[in-house]
């Protein structure tokens, strides 16, 4: 599922914007350097095919209902992660520009979760390590298994990426462990879809045209990818994971209300948190003094200085009571709001009707 | 495949919109994103039980749309598609918070309520603002502006092809998907060894198209750098446009307009 | 005598899977001669279109251009010299818009903007499609396609033209109007076709290839005179001399 503008903050879209975007222009360069020149247009109409794929749809068995392919994770088994990443990059700007799947802002968000963890944790991580460098004397059997695996996987961790994004920007009050019952199981089903209809391709195009797996051909760059060759994006996808995890981690562990006593209660059970010689506590609770900041509301209206006009109000979603607002300010809000719709919609008019003038 | 055929009427529909003449359309396409970015970044700042604050915002896509002579039903109704996301994880809002957050005339507003509507005016307006965009830029002025701000050649290389070839390649897929549908024996969905043939199909298709493509041009005289026409040069209205919606921004965040607005005119007749 | 400006000397191809393509072809084109390249499908005909362009390289054999060998190292001075049009013009307009589309040779050869502007232009002046600059390939016709197509090789002003099937998805308006653009060209032209009738009112040359070889190298009218030649290489005679001579008449 896409991460949506209006439930984002702007700390966690600029932050994800900015690990997203730094990945990109790596695997933008290390496609450049391979210096291949018919990927241009490879990885475009690629990029067009998963867009024309993702409208095409197959009825999932024994459920009746249908589902259609994500795209991640077979193309980084066709041209590598790298170009893979930058490929979905593409197909998911296109879809934000054009169908406002998501949106801009959430754009960085969507391109972390739904690229990231299928190209360099599904299929670098999973996918190939099971199949191995020779893909064509694998068995069909183990190359099914190992994309529904790796799709599962890597759906597993972009769902857990919106959860711990909507979470972290406080705009949507669904409390974190809500959120994950509802996300994760569906995520599973999803993963699985995913890597079915992966799978039922990759084993045709194997089938058909065996030369497109062999190591020259439609790699991004003379060598396989290996683990020592692509270990920048690699480490970053790591270290964000364990960021992001550790954070949850401190997050339970924190005092802060909204919801987390319902998953304080069900996940903490057995373990007494009056005993600061527990490890996991003292633990947790540094962790919780390393990044906190990451779940301090005010920072995003901090981060915008002299402008925090409603800082104030701020304090109200910590403290969970509102500011009292008497009758006559509600009755100027409303007059307000009506009048400023009035303004907007004229001047907008009036703008339009300047225009059509000769 | 009716979704289909919309999804690709929607990817020209909105370029077409770009294409015409018009102040905003020839305005260079940098000042634009920065302007589109600097609006969303605004209205998603405000806290969530922000609701009033937020309506003077939509003077931007509004504004946009009239300049560019876009039609805003074409835009309301694409957001309206694309809510479905925001309403299903914003609608737990008013289920779980029931603080009070405002008083209507002497009810109390649960703040479950001021935020989710909140966040479906922050959807409508962060996304009619990115499709304003391209409704007013078109969709290759967008990475061309991309990439005169310092977005990767290979990244706007890509979007350029994948739009380009994006109708192409569901156009076959449509028409296969609509063969196979008419020999289906009850009409029913494609089981996942067709699906699988279908799509590897229309991969290894796209696969030779890429090849030949990639033919047409080394023939004449590709060596791996697409160049371009034409890069826009930044003006002197460019330049006033983005300082008037980074200062009604500002204000905007700054001030709660509505209430001021309100404010006023009931000290008008009191 | 002058050299053939593009000459086949015992050209032959295999594909890796073994399929034999050419089977050691020799011909010569001189400047201005308009030649067509006709055969059933398989003969050989877009094989030999892109060996002529240097895309494939011959098992054994060569191919001579303008006085180059074509091979690696010579493929720059090629190309310069040699525009080719594809079958399907989508996998030839891939910019964004006609004007870039047509822009992209000359900006590749590296000349000045104000050249490759001038060139633009005048290479959509001369098929027509001035007024199609500004818009993006899939809201043009087939004929508005291939025209632009030709525009964009004819941008880097080349002294041959190779053209595969210009006609494929034409309606007969637009083919009408690509023969006459075509009968205005002082360049060399070497065209792979089924429209027969086309290559009666275009080319003045007629190769007959079958299985790999060239089967019969002469007019049109000597061609396609000879019936038993057409019927051996799985062709019929042009649909406007079929009316006098209805070719149904001599199957059982």
């Amino acid at each position: 599922m896409h991460m949506a503008d209006a439930l984002l903050s702007p700390t966690v879209g600029v932050t994800l914007w900015a690990i997203s975007a730094t990945v990109l222009s790596s695997c933008a360069r290390r496609v450049q350097q391979g210096d291949q020149d018919h990927l241009v247009p490879l990885m475009g109409v690629l990029g067009a095919f998963v867009f024309a794929a993702q409208m095409i749809n197959f009825t999932i068995p024994g459920t009746g209902s249908s589902g259609h392919i994500g795209g991640g994770l077979l193309l980084s088994i066709l041209v590598g992660p790298h170009a893979a990443f930058v490929i979905i990059a593409s197909v998911l700007t296109v879809q934000a520009l054009f169908f406002a799947d998501g949106g801009l802002l959430a754009l960085g968000a969507n391109i972390f979760n739904l690229g990231l963890f299928p190209c360099f944790v599904g299929y670098l991580m999973v996918y190939r390590p099971l199949v191995g460098a020779a893909p064509l004397q694998v068995s069909s059997r183990r190359i099914g298994w190992a994309t529904l695996l790796a799709a599962v996987i890597g759906l597993q961790l972009g769902a857990l990426g919106v959860v711990l994004e909507t979470s972290f920007s406080g705009i949507s009050n669904l409390p974190t462990g809500t959120f994950l019952l509802l996300m994760q199981p569906i995520h599973v089903a999803i993963g699985i879809v995913e890597g079915l209809a992966t799978a039922v391709v990759i084993l045709f195009v194997r089938r058909a045209r065996p030369e497109l797996f062999l190591v020259d051909a439609c790699s991004i760059s003379m060598q396989r990818p290996s683990f020592r060759r692509s270990t920048k994006p690699l480490l970053l996808a790591l270290f964000t994971t364990a960021a992001l995890t550790a954070s949850v981690l401190s997050w339970f562990a924190s005092s802060q209300p909204d919801g987390l006593e319902w998953s304080v209660a069900h996940a903490s059970e057995g373990v007494t948190q009056r005993q600061p010689a527990s490890t996991l506590h003292a633990m947790m609770a540094d962790a919780q003094q390393r990044f906190a900041w990451l779940a301090d509301y005010k920072r995003p209206v901090a981060l915008l200085p002299a402008i925090s006009a409603n800082a104030e109000s701020v304090d109200a979603t910590i403290q969970k009571d509102g500011p009292a607002v008497d009758g006559r300010g509600s009755l100027a809000g409303l007059l307000g709001a009506v009048a400023t719709l009035l303004l907007v919609l004229g001047i907008g008019r009036a703008l339009r009707g300047r225009r059509s003038k000769p | 495949m009716s979704g289909l055929g919309d999804a690709l009427f929607a990817l020209h529909s909105l370029d077409a919109l770009a294409s015409r003449p018009g102040v905003l359309n020839r305005m260079d396409p940098r000042a634009k994103i920065l302007a589109t970015l600097g609006f969303i970044v605004m209205v998603v700042s405000f806290d969530r039980y922000t609701f009033l604050a937020l309506l003077p915002f939509a003077l931007f896509p509004i504004a946009l749309c009239a300049m560019g002579d876009v039609p805003l039903q074409l835009i309301l109704r694409k957001v309206l598609t694309a809510s479905p996301f925001a309403l299903m994880i914003g609608i737990f809002n008013p289920l779980l918070d029931h603080t009070t957050q405002a008083d209507l005339f002497g009810f109390g507003v649960s703040g479950g309520w001021v935020s989710f509507a909140s966040i479906l005016l922050r959807f409508s307006l962060t996304v009619s603002a990115a499709l304003v965009l391209v409704a007013t830029t078109g969709f290759y002025g967008v990475c061309g502006g991309l990439s005169q701000l310092g977005v990767p050649r290979v990244f706007t290389t890509q979007l350029m092809f994948l739009h380009r070839y994006a109708y192409v390649l569901a156009a076959e897929a449509a028409r296969m998907s609509m063969a196979r549908e008419l020999r289906s024996s009850d009409g029913t969905g494609a089981s996942l060894k067709t699906y699988g043939t279908l799509l590897g199909h229309l991969l290894l298709r796209s696969i030779d198209r890429a090849q030949r493509i990639h033919l047409a041009m080394v023939s004449r005289g590709f060596d791996g750098q697409v160049r371009r026409l034409h890069p826009a040069h930044w003006r002197h209205t460019d330049s006033v446009f983005l300082t008037v919606c980074t200062l009604g921004c500002l204000l905007g965040r700054g001030v709660d307009l509505p209430q001021f607005l309100g404010r006023f005119l009931l000290g008008l007749t009191a | 005598m002058t050299a053939p400006v593009v000459e086949a000397q015992a050209l032959s191809f295999a594909y890796p899977d073994g399929h034999r393509a050419l089977n050691g072809i020799s011909f010569g084109i001189e400047r201005g001669e308009s030649v067509a390249v006709i055969g059933g499908n398989g003969a050989g005909k877009s094989t030999l279109l892109l060996h002529l362009i240097g895309f494939l390289r011959p098992t054994s054999g060569c191919v001579r251009v303008g006085g180059f060998t074509v091979g690696r190292d010579t493929l720059t001075q090629v190309r310069r010299m040699m525009g080719m049009v594809f079958q399907d013009p989508d996998d030839q307009l891939f910019m964004s818009t006609v004007w870039d589309d047509v822009a992209f040779g000359p900006l590749n050869m590296g000349l000045s903007t104000e050249e490759v502007n001038m060139r633009a232009r005048e290479a959509l002046e001369v098929v027509g499609a001035s007024h199609l600059a500004a818009r993006p390939p899939y809201r043009l016709s087939g004929g508005e396609k291939r025209a632009v197509a030709i525009a964009g090789v004819l941008a880097m002003a080349p002294s041959i033209l190779i053209m595969d099937e210009p006609n494929d998805g034409l309606d007969p308006a637009a083919r009408r109007r690509l023969i006459k653009l075509l009968r205005g060209f002082a360049h060399t032209q070497i065209i792979a076709t089924h429209d027969l009738d086309l290559v009666l009112e275009l080319c003045s040359r007629v190769l007959v290839m079958h299985d790999g070889l060239v089967e019969a190298d002469g007019t049109p009218q000597e061609i396609f005179r000879d019936t038993a030649l057409l019927g051996r290489c799985r062709l019929e005679p042009p649909l406007c001399w079929q009316s006098i001579n209805p070719p149904m008449s001599q199957e059982a």
